[in-house]
């Protein structure tokens, strides 16, 4: 039963939509202050080159070595974001053509690409990795065995995130006076909150998150290191912020459903299954799917009163209000 | 200090900002140089000799900058409305796949070579036209947001020329022969659909692409259609002010699927221009088009010329010289990846340049005394 199709792709649909969830959750913490960040590809591409690195050089025990690479991905992430944070917050730049800019120096062919190179990283397996953290025992249970207990820590943290997230923004002062800047920034500054910090720290963590969504990547997914590895997930994270109406728990739904697409492939495939052009569809099922639910959120006409933040996207600046 | 709007922008600031840019990105590409152990000067003086001085190093540049000439123009196109389409690198795949397939078919029959050559250009148009106007129309009708359908369609763009050689017996991969047995390739271009080239007697010969003079071409028009018509005109009131733009009576709609569709043509040009005259076949291996990533340098290209047609062109050179010197460079010196960093920090330079085309910085104790020397564009 556990070899069912429907149980194996909802499974690793958990695993491989945990990246997803991680950048998500960040790029949602950067959009609710205000500023949008396009860079997730690129900034996921360096948390991912750098926490595989961490793990292939630092001489530690398994858990020590990948609680560090977590944490250096995270602090790549963020140092990558903190370039897009300075030109659109302080310098007030475009922050569409800057946040591709991010893309295209840290992405598939820029610093990550350069770093993979560099620090020779290429076609090493992971000297360590994420493994599933509950004994074979309770894996085996049917259905919620795999699909519950047969994850990695970082699934596990993942949903601990949601809840930190969701309460962050819903439940504390910090997490209000968030919403205020990215509702209203004006009204905002009036009431004494320093918009430039908040943006600039949001900013800085969603960039974290997308650090530790990449190293994710590399070290429980596909445990190695090849140019553009993450293949479009921080684009369909972007796009998942719309679909999840810009609420943490919806973000999670969507990922696993995103995650269990981007399954699909690899298991029809491997079992054999053809129907029509195979190969083709299932690969650009991901990418598909997203431009038609990003079409069917769009098309309903409510993308303000489903919680887009009224700011989102526009400079602050306190004299030309 | 302080930090206040520009009522006029002086002309010169225009060359200014981009240029000072350029010196500055240099400046910083050198610090990460630096940082991982590499010899900055050197490493800039190899550069510039592949990118321009060595025997054949401008013919080598204009293979890399005809398709940047494309995908910028394509860009700069979409951007001047402010119409994201960053999906420049797959309307160009499509535009190679649809003027590899009328190169084979027509070339195959006979056609005089003209005829063919024409008809792989319209063929690479409709392609990318097609291709790009599928976020353009859920764009119009729908508010879907452009950056992220276009990105999208990238990546199944590229797994449709994958598939087309990789995993089925298209009619553009070639079955016969011992090597198509061994690795899958696609089928050799007929004569007849090859493009001519002009040649210059320098530097051993520089080949002067048929792609280039339509690149040129291009340029030329775009440059008329948007500061010489109507059309290009209310393009840009739109991208300036969509409810100005709505109040006058412009057609939005109309004008979003037009600037799309041209802009996808320009990438699948693009294309077509890769079949004809460089790769001579239709290239899906992955490291040859697909490495190239001509769609996304494109965006670099065109915000660096300001969306200005001729400046992309001239831009379109410049970082054809980086990127071929990248490629001929390669290896342990010149780890890959080094080019698109400086891409990008040449990107972010351009944009932090920005603000002082649309600001100037005052320092508030001096312009109290004298405000007409106040700094201005420093920096």
């Amino acid at each position: 039963m556990n070899d069912s199709l429907l149980v194996v792709v909802i499974a690793s649909g958990v695993a491989y939509g945990t990246p997803l969830l991680y950048a998500a959750l960040g790029e949602l913490l950067a959009e609710r202050s205000g500023v949008l960040n396009l860079g997730v590809e690129g900034m996921m591409l360096v948390g991912a080159v750098m926490g595989f690195w961490t793990v292939q050089r630092l001489h530690a025990g398994a858990g020590l070595s990948l609680a560090a690479a977590v944490g250096v991905a995270a602090v790549a992430g963020a140092a990558m974001a903190a370039i897009h944070a300075f030109l659109v917050i302080t310098l007030r730049a475009s922050q569409i053509v800057s946040g591709l800019a991010l893309t295209i120096f840290a992405g598939a062919a820029g610093l990550s690409s350069y770093l993979g190179n560099d620090l020779k990283l290429a076609d090493n397996p992971a000297r360590h990795q994420f493994g599933a953290v509950f004994p074979a025992d309770a894996r085996h249970w049917p259905v919620a065995g795999p699909i519950l207990f047969g994850q990695n820590a970082l699934v596990y943290a993942s949903w601990a995130c949601v809840v930190a997230v969701w309460l962050y923004l819903s439940r504390t002062r910090p997490g209000l006076n968030v919403r205020a800047v990215g509702e209203s920034p004006a009204s905002a500054d009036a009431m004494g909150i320093d918009v430039t910090r908040y943006r600039y720290a949001h900013t800085l963590a969603g960039g974290a998150f997308a650090g530790v969504a990449g190293a994710t990547v590399t070290l429980a997914i596909t445990p190695q290191w090849v140019d553009g590895i993450t293949g479009g997930a921080g684009w369909i994270a972007i796009a998942l912020v719309i679909f999840a109406f810009w609420r943490p728990e919806l973000c999670l739904v969507g990922a696993y459903f995103f995650g269990a697409l981007q399954a699909l492939a690899p298991q029809l495939q491997a079992r054999g299954i053809q129907l029509g052009p195979t190969v083709l569809w299932t690969n650009s099922l991901p990418y598909v799917m997203t431009v038609v639910v990003l079409v069917a959120v769009s098309a309903s006409g409510a993308r303000r009163r489903l919680g887009a933040p009224a700011a989102l996207g526009v400079p602050y600046v306190r004299e030309e209000r | 200090m302080r930090i206040e709007r520009r009522l006029e922008r002086p002309r010169w600031l225009l060359a200014a900002v981009p240029a000072g840019s350029l010196v500055f990105a240099f400046f910083a590409s050198g610090v990460v140089l630096a940082a991982t152990g590499h010899d900055a000067p050197d490493a800039y003086r190899q550069i510039f000799d592949a990118a321009f001085v060595d025997r054949g190093a401008l013919g080598q540049t204009l293979v890399s900058a005809t398709p940047l000439a494309f995908t910028g123009l394509a860009a700069a196109a979409a951007f001047r409305m402010r119409l994201f389409n960053i999906g420049a690198e797959g309307q160009l795949f499509v535009g190679a796949i649809a003027a590899a397939a009328a190169g084979l078919y027509l070339g195959g029959h006979g056609w005089p070579q003209a005829l063919v050559i024409a008809a792989m250009v319209a063929a690479g148009c409709a392609g990318g036209a097609a291709w790009a106007l599928v976020p353009g129309v859920l764009r119009a009708f729908f508010k879907t947001n452009e950056i992220i359908s276009s990105l999208m369609l990238n990546y199944v763009a590229a797994y449709l020329l994958t598939y087309l050689i990789f995993n089925t017996e298209s009619y553009w991969r070639e079955t016969e022969g011992f090597n198509a047995s061994v690795f899958p390739t696609g089928k050799e271009l007929p004569d007849r659909a090859l493009w001519p080239a002009a040649t210059i007697h320098a530097q051993g010969g520089i080949a002067l692409p048929l792609g280039a003079g339509l690149a040129l071409l291009a340029a030329a028009v775009l440059w008329l259609l948007y500061s010489r018509t109507r059309f290009g005109f209310e393009a840009q009131v739109l991208g300036d002010s969509p409810r100005a733009a709505r109040y006058a009576g412009m057609r939005t709609r109309r004008k979003i699927l037009a600037v799309m569709g041209i802009s996808g043509a320009l990438a699948g040009l693009g294309g077509a221009s890769q079949d004809g005259d460089f790769r001579h076949t239709l290239d899906a291996d992955p490291n040859g088009l697909q490495k190239q990533y001509y769609g996304y340098t494109g965006i670099v290209v065109a915000a660096l010329g300001r969306y200005n047609p001729f400046a992309v062109l001239v831009v379109a050179f410049l970082i054809g010289g980086l990127q071929n010197a990248g490629t001929t460079l390669q290896g342990a010196d010149f780890p890959s990846g080094l080019v698109g960093v400086m891409q990008g920090i040449i990107l972010f330079s351009a944009l932090g340049g920005e603000l002082l085309v649309r600001y100037r910085v005052r320092v508030a104790r001096r312009a109290r005394a004298e405000p007409a020397a106040a700094a201005e564009g420093g920096a």
